[in-house]
């Protein structure tokens, strides 16, 4: 039993209104690399987070035993202090700082007595950043601004940095997806020397192909609920046994019923190509097209990082990235959707991902976000009529179900559901012939969620196009006439429903550069 | 990936569940309504809480005719500015440049009118373009560069100071054309003559007459919306609330009038502030452009989305500020009667102040016209007043600026009761 260096044990974490994990155990061995795979939302980062301390002892029920001693962190140092280092998604380093800088942060090499203690040994910094550099294979100077390097060599300088803390048990989320091949593998090498140099290694990823070839346990979480661990020696253990297991799940009756009545093209994407605003080089989304018809909901699935979001937002008005190219028909004749106006006037609606963020304004009431893309059918030269805005929320509130005492309400004080009513109600009051709904039902309990899917029926039955992303398989096969999966920035496949299957969706979302394309 | 947002753990049937984070519910309801109503009318509290005070420390000097009519002569032209920064610090920024700006505009309108002899209605007009022009030049760097507006207002402070003394050639140029002045520190004529009010003694019937059209225009308007808003089942005041509200500022109208009309008329640059703060209440209520500056400020990224022009709204902004900042510059000019090379210093302090007394949020997207007003009077009752008594100049300060610290810490303590999930 003391080969287990982590024992997780009854781990339950609830945000208001959403269960995130339920009882979930994990039990890691020492020097081994583990891996957890699960779709989007399974609570694979929610319990990483628990494990390092983010979500401090107490917000969380359930027993956390490392190296044989129970922990009760209270933040992130006190798990650093016993040498587990979470190294997150998006990076936390400060890029106008040097790589020694980074590397030290918050761990400074101080003198510790005499005339200049407390102050910075400048020399012993940046001798003891060389070191782990080449530890980690980065042939770089110390002093190099961490903004100078590319994506790949950042995630070596926050190994680095977790070397530096004396790591013994280092977490990974995700630590390949914004990486090329060559990055990726000389990474998967790295964690592998780190390995037999006794530090246990925990990783998230979404790449099966990456999981297989490195680790030697897999771990799955479905919905908040771990699965099952499976030895990744054992023969049976294939891509297609992991996607079994992320996506196995009952459909039943969670979707309303819908007779679809598809009509002519609508919209039409052709050879859409968007690169990164911050790596100019690096493309997006590469060469997408897709049609929508009236009257049909169709499905973009894919993993983080596959460029659903970035090519909803770059043909709503060059909403993200940088050198765009690629058509975009309406009706069969190519448009201009170079502003958000553009887009809105051609009649195309897109609810962003991040309603909080991106879709209102929290602070004011649900009447003003209601009218907020559709003002101008309010006013006459340039007036607003406030009490036929208040006629139009109010209708609303009242189709969409909204609940709460007036339109006077503000949204910030919604629950999602109501917020995602609120969101859904601005945009079809722009009379759009095309939405384009982003994770429409992300953080959303499931009695709402219901409601949205009718909302989605209904716009689909007056003749409206639905671009529906989903990060939820279940949600797109319940829902859709047709799914699109994106992987690394481009469409690899277009499944008619009667043919879509989780197992199927999973293979073409995973799918890599090299493989073919499996119609 | 966010953590924070998982799919709902139990599958199965289709649940019909009433979302349990609705608000609205019992205590919580009255509650937040109660919270909003105090973040809403503190301000006007606070103000007639000053008042009172002030008035009882001066032993009722505070509300003397002439006394009344300097408080409103001397605070005009930071009025005059807090009604362009409100709109400014609503939409999320800030403009440190207007006090330099008041300064390089009085410069212009002196030169034009005394060294040139241009005629004042055509020098006024130049010299408000001049302040577009300078608006412009700011809102070009702010919106369309995306230098932040602390930074190209902070150097447009030093630019026009530097060119307000360039053009003065670091001297006052005065005297300024009767009418300018007139417009400055003068005072409607006796049209229709005086008429008796007892023991007030005699006041001037003209102004009375304005002040009572004015109340009855008040009446009227809100009758209407209430009119109309009843008319699409919106929820309004109850009816004695509404009358009232009304009648209270009815009775303030009416008591500023009668001690203005008691002393020597109406100021001039009184009914101009009227109907700026009417005008740009309408603008900030009623037009798509005035709207359109709140959602800016209330979240910026979901204004772009939702196909508003951003990048213009602001510019737009400063321009404004520019014109309001060269009309206080001439108004300014003109009642000290000459334009000086200090002129405005620190007024946009002042006209920070104002705003963020009268109900801004720092973060903008929150704010009112007659807010700003009248976190402006505030500052101005507590000037005069301390004056009045005596009190020296820093401690005067001393008081201002520990009433602008507790209404911006009101202001944020409301919030978090309220919850506000940006606090969170």
């Amino acid at each position: 039993m003391t080969d287990d260096i982590l024992r997780m044990h009854g781990i339950t974490k609830t945000f208001p209104g959403v269960t995130a994990l339920a009882d979930v155990d994990l039990t890691v061995r020492r020097g081994a690399i583990h891996a957890i795979c699960g779709e989007n939302g399974a609570g694979k980062s929610t319990l990483m987070k628990v494990l390092s301390g983010v979500y401090p002892h107490g917000s969380y029920d359930g027993e956390i035993v490392f190296d044989g001693e129970p922990c009760r962190f209270a933040s992130i140092r006190d798990s650093e202090a016993r040498g587990i280092v979470i190294i997150h998604q998006e990076l936390a380093l400060c890029p106008q700082l040097s790589i020694a800088e980074n590397i030290f942060l918050g761990n400074e090499r101080a003198r510790r007595r005499g005339l200049l203690g407390g102050l910075i040994d400048w020399n012993r910094t940046n001798h003891e950043a060389a070191a782990l550099l080449e530890r980690v294979g980065l042939p770089e100077s110390p002093v190099t601004p961490v903004a100078d390097l590319g994506v790949g060599k950042q995630q070596l300088v926050e190994i680095a940095k977790a070397l530096a803390k004396r790591v013994r048990l280092l977490i990974l989320d995700e630590p390949t997806a914004a990486l090329n091949d060559e990055d990726s593998a000389h990474l998967l090498d790295l964690v592998r020397g780190l390995r037999d140099d006794g530090i246990t290694c925990v990783i998230i990823s979404h790449k099966l192909n990456e999981v297989l070839a490195i680790a030697d346990s897999i771990s799955i979480l479905r919905d908040g609920r771990m699965i099952e661990t499976l030895d990744a020696a054992a023969d049976d253990v294939t891509e297609d046994r992991i996607i079994t297991g992320m996506v196995g799940r009952d459909l039943e009756h969670r979707y309303p019923p819908r007779t679809p009545h598809i009509g002519e093209e609508v919209l039409r994407i052709e050879d859409w190509t968007v690169h990164s605003p911050s790596q100019h080089d690096r493309k997006v989304v590469d060469g997408a097209s897709l049609t929508l018809r009236r009257g049909e909901i169709v499905g973009l699935a894919g993993l983080m990082g596959a460029g659903r979001t970035e090519l909803a937002m770059s043909v709503f008005g060059r909403s993200y990235g940088v050198g765009v190219s690629g058509r975009v028909l309406k009706d069969g004749k190519p448009i201009d959707v170079r502003t958000v106006r553009d887009a809105i006037a051609h009649g195309i609606a897109y609810a962003t991902e991040d309603r909080k963020r991106y879709g209102l304004n929290l602070i004011e009431d649900i009447k003003r976000n209601v009218s907020a893309a559709g003002l101008s059918r309010l006013a006459r030269r340039g007036w607003v009529d406030g009490n036929e805005e208040y006629r139009v929320a109010d209708g609303f509130r009242t189709r969409m179900n909204i609940k709460a005492p007036d339109v006077s309400a503000v949204t910030g004080q919604l629950s999602g559901g109501n917020q995602q009513k609120v969101v859904l109600s601005k945009w079809i009051f722009t009379d759009p012939d095309v939405l384009i709904l982003d994770e429409p039902t992300r953080g959303i309990d499931v009695g709402a969620k219901y409601e949205i899917y009718s909302i989605i029926n209904g716009l689909a039955a007056e003749g409206k196009a639905i671009l529906l992303i989903s990060s939820e398989l279940p949600e797109l096969l319940g829902m859709c006439d047709r799914i699109y999966t994106m992987a690394a920035g481009r469409i690899t496949g277009e499944v008619p429903r009667a043919e879509a299957t989780q197992e199927r969706l999973m293979y073409l979302m995973t799918m890599d550069k090299e493989q073919e394309k499996v119609p | 990936m966010s953590g924070t947002a998982p799919a709902s753990a139990d599958a199965g049937a289709p649940v019909r569940k009433t979302d349990p984070a609705a608000p609205g519910t019992g205590n919580g309801r009255s509650l937040s309504r109660l919270t909003i109503n105090v973040r809403q009318s503190g301000i006007y509290i606070a103000f007639a809480l000053i008042v009172a005070l002030f008035t009882v420390l001066t032993g009722g000097d505070l509300l003397q005719p002439q006394n009344i009519s300097n408080i409103i002569v001397q605070n005009s032209y930071i009025l005059i500015l807090a009604i362009g920064m409100i709109l400014i610090i609503i939409s999320g920024h800030i403009d440190l440049s207007v006090g330099s700006v008041v300064g390089v505009t009085g410069a212009v309108a002196a030169v034009l009118m005394v060294n040139h002899g241009v005629a004042w209605p055509l020098a006024l007009l130049l010299t408000l373009a001049a302040g577009a022009a300078i608006g412009a030049w700011q809102g070009y760097w702010i919106a369309y560069f995306g230098i932040p507006s602390f930074i190209v207002t902070l150097a447009g402070m030093l630019l026009f100071r530097a060119l307000t003394l360039t053009v003065l050639g670091n001297q006052g140029i005065g005297p300024f054309p009767e009418e300018v002045r007139t417009l400055s520190n003068g005072f409607t004529e006796g049209y229709l003559g005086n008429i008796g009010l007892g023991v007030l003694g005699g006041a001037d019937l003209f102004s009375l007459l304005v002040g009572i059209a004015a109340v009855a225009g008040l009446a009227a308007a809100q009758w209407r919306t209430r009119a109309a808003r009843l008319g699409y089942r919106q929820t309004v005041d109850p009816f004695p609330v509404f009358v009232l509200k009304i009648a209270a500022a009815g009775v303030l109208i009416m008591a500023v009038t009668v001690q203005l009309a008691r002393f020597h008329n109406l100021p001039w640059v009184l009914v101009l502030l009227a109907a700026l703060v009417l005008g740009y209440t309408v603008l900030t209520n009623r037009t798509v452009f005035g709207r359109r500056i709140y959602a800016v400020g209330g979240n910026l990224q979901a204004a772009q989305l939702s196909g508003v022009k951003v990048k213009s709204i602001v510019f737009w902004l400063f321009v404004n500020m520019g014109v309001l900042s060269a009309l206080a510059g001439v108004i300014f000019a003109g009642r000290l009667n000459q334009a000086g090379p200090t002129a405005g210093t620190t007024f946009e302090l002042d006209a920070i102040a104002a705003a963020f007394i009268g109900g801004a949020a720092v973060q903008g997207g929150v704010g009112k016209v007659v807010g700003a007003i009248t976190g402006g009077l505030i500052m101005g009752v507590i000037n005069n007043g301390m004056s009045l008594m005596g009190a020296p100049s820093e401690r005067v300060m001393l008081v201002k600026g520990l009433v602008l610290l507790a209404a911006v810490a009101f202001d944020v303590w409301t919030k978090r009761r309220a919850g506000s999930p940006l606090l969170r």
